[in-house]
C-alpha cells in the first residue's frame, strides 16, 4: 500500500492479499450467501422474532448491570451441584490453571469440543508447552489443526478450504496425529467426514479430559449449556472422567427460563437452523453419568475493561452466533484471518480492540475494517449496534494519536470547533459554495483515498440557508 | 477466595458504577407459534423431524415391539443396548441380543454395540427436537453417544410440546440434559450437511399414540 491513510495498516495489509486469493475468494462467497439466505428463512419462521431479539438484548443488558450478583450466584450453583469453581484473570492464569488441572489428573492429552474462550487464551498452544497434547475435535477445528492454520470464521472455521484442500490434508497429516486418513479417501465430504469419524474415535473412547467452552451458564441452577452439531461435544462432555470447562464471564444468563429466547435465537442466527442438532446441558456432577469431577473456570481476560465503557459494554451482549460475518461485504471480500484475532468479522472488529487493548496496530485498525452499512446490527440476534462501537473505538483510536491519526485527530478536533460556533460554520458554508468551481476533484494528502472515489459536489446552497429562507418564512406565514 | 476472584467482582463493580438501573427484561414474545391442537402439533412434530433427517413412524402401543424389531432388523442390529426402566415388552419382538447398562458398560463396549432403543423426557414440535434427560428408560447419556443406530420412542400427546417455552417449564434444568434435533450432522466441508460425524449416524423416533 503506497503511504498510510488515516491510520488503516494492519488490516488492509492483510485483506489485500485475501482479496487477490480467488479461491478463497470464491469459498468465502459461496459459503456467506448460503448461510445468509437460509438464515433469512429460518428467522422468518417466528413472528415474533422482534420480540425475541428485545428479549435477549434486555437479558444480556440485566445481567452486565448485575454481573457480580449473578456471577456469585453462578458461583454458589455450581458449587453446590458438585463443581469446582476457578476465576482467571487473564490468559495466562487460566491457561495456568488449566494446565494445572490437566496434570492433576496424570494425564498428558486432553479431547477439546471447540471454545473460542479457549482460542482466545492460546490454550492449545499453553498446554502444548507443558508436555500436553490438545486435541480438536470438532471437524474444522481438526482440519484447522492438521492443517498447522488458523480459523477464519466463528461457526465454521475451515470456511476458506475446499473440499479438496481438506483431503490434502487429511492424507498428509493424519497419521501423524493417530489413526491415518483411509486408503484412497475422496474429497466426498461423506468420506472426509467419516476419516474424521474414524480418526477422532479411537481419541473419544480412551479421553479421561475433556475440555470445553460454553454457550450460556444459568446463575439460578448453575447449568452449563454447550451447542453443537457433530456429537463430538458430547464426547468430550460425556465421556471422560474430568471437564474442564473454560468460560468468558458474559456467558453468564440469570434464569434457566432466559434460556428459552436464546434457544430459539442462537440456532437461527448461526447456523440457520430450526434447532441444532445437539445441544448438551449439565449441572455440576450426576451419579454414575458424565463426568465425576467438573471444573469451571470463569475468564475475564479484558471483558470488564470493555464493561466499564458505556457504548462498548454492549459487545458483551454476543452469544457468538457469527451472522454478522455472512453478511458483512468486508468480511466476504477480506475472510476471517485478516482480522488478527479468534474473533473476526464485524464483532471482531469491535470485540478485539476491546479485549486487548487499541495499542498495537492492528487493534488500532480493526475499528476501520468496516464500510458501516449496519448489516451487521440488522441481522444480530441481541441488536449489539456494532456500527454505533466501531464509530466510537475509531475516536478512541484517534485521540490516541500515532502514525496517520494526527491528520484525523486534527480534523476532528476542528469539525468539533466548526459545529460548536454556528457562525463559523455558516461562513465556512457560503465560501464553499461560492468557490465551488474551484475545489479540486482529488483531497490533498488523501491521494490513494479519493483516486477510487469521486469528491460530492458542493451545492450552490447550504442547507442552511436554504432552511433559514424557505422554512422560517414559511413559519412566520402561518403564525 | 482467590485474589483474582475478588479484583475479578471488583471491576465488575466498578464498571457498573454508574451504569442505568435495567428493567426486568419484557417478555411480550410468543409462547407458542402453532395453533393448541394435539394433531397438529404431531404433524408439526413429524415433519420437522423429518426435515432434519431423522426417520419418523408412527405406532400404537400394541404394534410398537414388532416395529421396533423390524427397525432393528432393517439395519442389521444384532445387539442392542438397553437403558434401565425401558419397558420390556417393547423388545419381545427382536432377536437382537439385549445389552443392559450393567458394570456398567464401558466406552469401548458401548462402541461395539449395534443400536440402542430408549423413550425421552420430551419433544418439541416446532424445533423438532427430542429432549432426553437421563430418566428411566433414556439410560447415560453415553448410550445415545457412541452407539450408532438411535431408535427413540416419543409418547404422543403425553411427552409432546408445541414449542420451546411451553417445554422450559417441564424440563428439570439439575439433570443430565441432551436436546436432539436429527442424527448428528456438519456442514464443515463447504457446507455441504453430511450426517453422523461423531455421534449416532441414524436417528428413528416412533411416535406413539397413547
Amino acid at each position: 500500500m503506497s503511504g498510510t491513510y488515516l491510520g488503516m495498516p494492519s488490516f488492509p495489509r492483510a485483506a489485500r492479499d485475501a482479496v487477490q486469493d480467488v479461491t478463497l475468494r470464491a469459498n468465502l462467497r459461496h459459503a456467506t450467501h448460503t448461510i445468509r439466505d437460509k438464515r433469512a428463512k429460518a428467522v422468518a419462521e417466528l413472528e415474533d422474532w422482534a420480540r425475541l431479539r428485545e428479549a435477549g438484548k434486555q437479558i444480556k443488558n440485566h445481567t452486565l448491570r448485575h454481573l457480580d450478583r449473578y456471577l456469585e450466584q453462578l458461583e454458589a450453583s455450581v458449587t453446590a451441584a458438585g463443581g469446582t469453581v476457578h476465576w482467571a484473570a487473564d490468559a495466562a492464569e487460566a491457561n495456568r490453571i488449566v494446565a494445572d488441572l490437566v496434570k492433576a489428573t496424570g494425564q498428558n492429552e486432553v479431547v477439546k469440543v471447540k471454545s473460542m474462550a479457549t482460542q482466545e487464551i492460546g490454550l492449545n498452544e499453553a498446554l502444548e508447552a507443558e508436555g500436553i497434547a490438545a486435541y480438536e475435535t470438532d471437524l474444522a477445528e481438526l482440519i484447522v489443526q492438521l492443517g498447522h492454520d488458523r480459523p477464519s470464521h466463528i461457526l465454521v472455521p475451515a470456511i476458506h478450504r475446499n473440499r479438496g484442500e481438506i483431503r490434502d490434508i487429511f492424507r498428509k497429516e493424519m497419521g501423524s496425529w493417530g489413526r491415518a486418513a483411509p486408503e484412497g479417501l475422496t474429497e466426498a465430504p461423506a468420506d472426509l467426514a467419516e476419516a474424521a469419524r474414524l480418526h477422532l474415535r479411537e481419541k473419544f473412547l480412551r479421553a479421561k479430559v475433556g475440555v470445553s467452552g460454553a454457550n450460556f451458564m444459568v446463575a439460578e441452577t448453575g447449568t452449563i449449556v454447550v451447542f453443537e452439531s457433530e456429537g463430538n461435544g458430547r464426547m468430550c462432555l460425556t465421556l471422560p472422567e474430568t471437564l474442564i470447562s473454560v468460560v468468558g464471564i458474559e456467558k453468564v444468563v440469570p434464569t434457566w427460563r432466559d434460556l428459552e429466547v436464546f434457544l430459539q435465537t442462537l440456532p437461527r442466527s448461526s447456523t440457520a437452523e430450526r434447532m441444532n442438532p445437539y445441544t448438551s446441558m449439565w449441572t455440576g456432577t450426576a451419579d454414575a453419568d458424565g463426568p465425576g469431577t467438573f471444573h469451571l473456570v470463569l475468564l475475564d481476560n479484558g471483558r470488564t475493561d470493555s464493561l466499564a465503557d458505556e457504548v462498548g459494554r454492549q459487545a458483551l451482549r454476543c452469544i457468538r452466533c457469527s451472522a454478522c460475518l455472512n453478511v458483512c461485504p468486508v468480511y466476504e471480500r477480506a475472510g476471517g484471518h485478516a482480522y488478527g484475532s479468534v474473533y473476526p468479522g464485524p464483532i471482531g472488529a469491535i470485540l478485539s480492540p476491546q479485549l486487548r487493548g487499541i495499542q498495537s496496530e492492528i487493534d488500532a485498525s480493526l475499528p476501520y475494517a468496516s464500510s458501516l452499512c449496519g448489516a451487521c446490527y440488522e441481522v444480530c440476534p441481541v441488536a449489539i449496534d456494532i456500527p454505533e462501537v466501531l464509530v466510537h473505538l475509531r475516536e478512541k483510536v484517534a485521540d490516541q494519536g500515532g502514525k496517520g491519526h494526527r491528520v484525523e485527530r486534527a480534523a476532528i478536533k476542528a469539525a468539533g470547533w466548526v459545529l460548536d460556533h454556528p457562525a463559523a460554520l455558516a461562513a465556512g458554508e457560503k465560501a464553499a459554495a461560492r468557490t465551488r468551481r474551484l475545489h479540486p476533484r482529488t483531497l490533498p494528502g488523501a491521494g490513494p483515498w479519493t483516486a477510487a472515489r469521486e469528491l460530492p459536489e458542493l451545492p450552490a446552497q447550504s442547507f442552511r440557508d436554504w432552511w433559514k429562507k424557505n422554512r422560517t418564512n414559511g413559519k412566520k406565514n402561518r403564525t | 477466595m482467590s485474589a483474582s476472584r475478588e479484583s475479578i467482582l471488583a471491576r465488575v463493580r466498578a464498571a457498573v458504577a454508574d451504569a442505568p438501573e435495567t428493567p426486568e427484561p419484557a417478555r411480550d414474545y410468543l409462547t407458542t407459534h402453532t395453533p393448541d391442537d394435539p394433531a397438529a402439533i404431531l404433524d408439526l412434530l413429524h415433519e420437522n423431524l423429518a426435515d432434519y433427517r431423522a426417520i419418523v413412524h408412527r405406532a400404537t402401543e400394541d404394534e410398537l415391539p414388532a416395529l421396533i424389531a423390524e427397525l432393528l432388523d432393517t439395519h442389521g442390529a444384532r445387539s442392542v443396548a438397553v437403558p434401565e426402566g425401558l419397558p420390556a415388552a417393547w423388545l419381545t419382538d427382536t432377536s437382537a441380543e439385549p445389552r443392559t447398562d450393567e458394570g456398567p458398560l464401558t466406552a469401548y463396549e458401548l462402541d461395539a454395540i449395534d443400536a440402542v432403543v430408549t423413550g425421552c423426557a420430551l419433544a418439541i414440535a416446532e424445533t423438532g427436537t427430542i429432549v432426553l434427560d437421563a430418566g428411566p428408560a433414556q439410560g447415560r447419556r453415553a448410550l445415545t453417544l457412541v452407539v450408532d443406530l438411535h431408535i427413540c420412542v416419543v409418547r404422543a400427546p403425553g411427552q409432546v410440546v408445541a414449542s420451546v417455552p411451553q417445554a422450559m417449564p417441564r424440563i428439570d434444568p439439575t439433570r443430565p440434559l441432551t436436546w436432539i434435533s436429527g442424527p448428528s450432522a456438519t456442514s464443515d466441508i463447504e457446507l455441504d450437511r453430511v450426517e453422523g460425524v461423531h455421534g449416532p449416524r441414524t436417528l428413528e423416533v416412533v411416535l406413539l399414540r397413547d
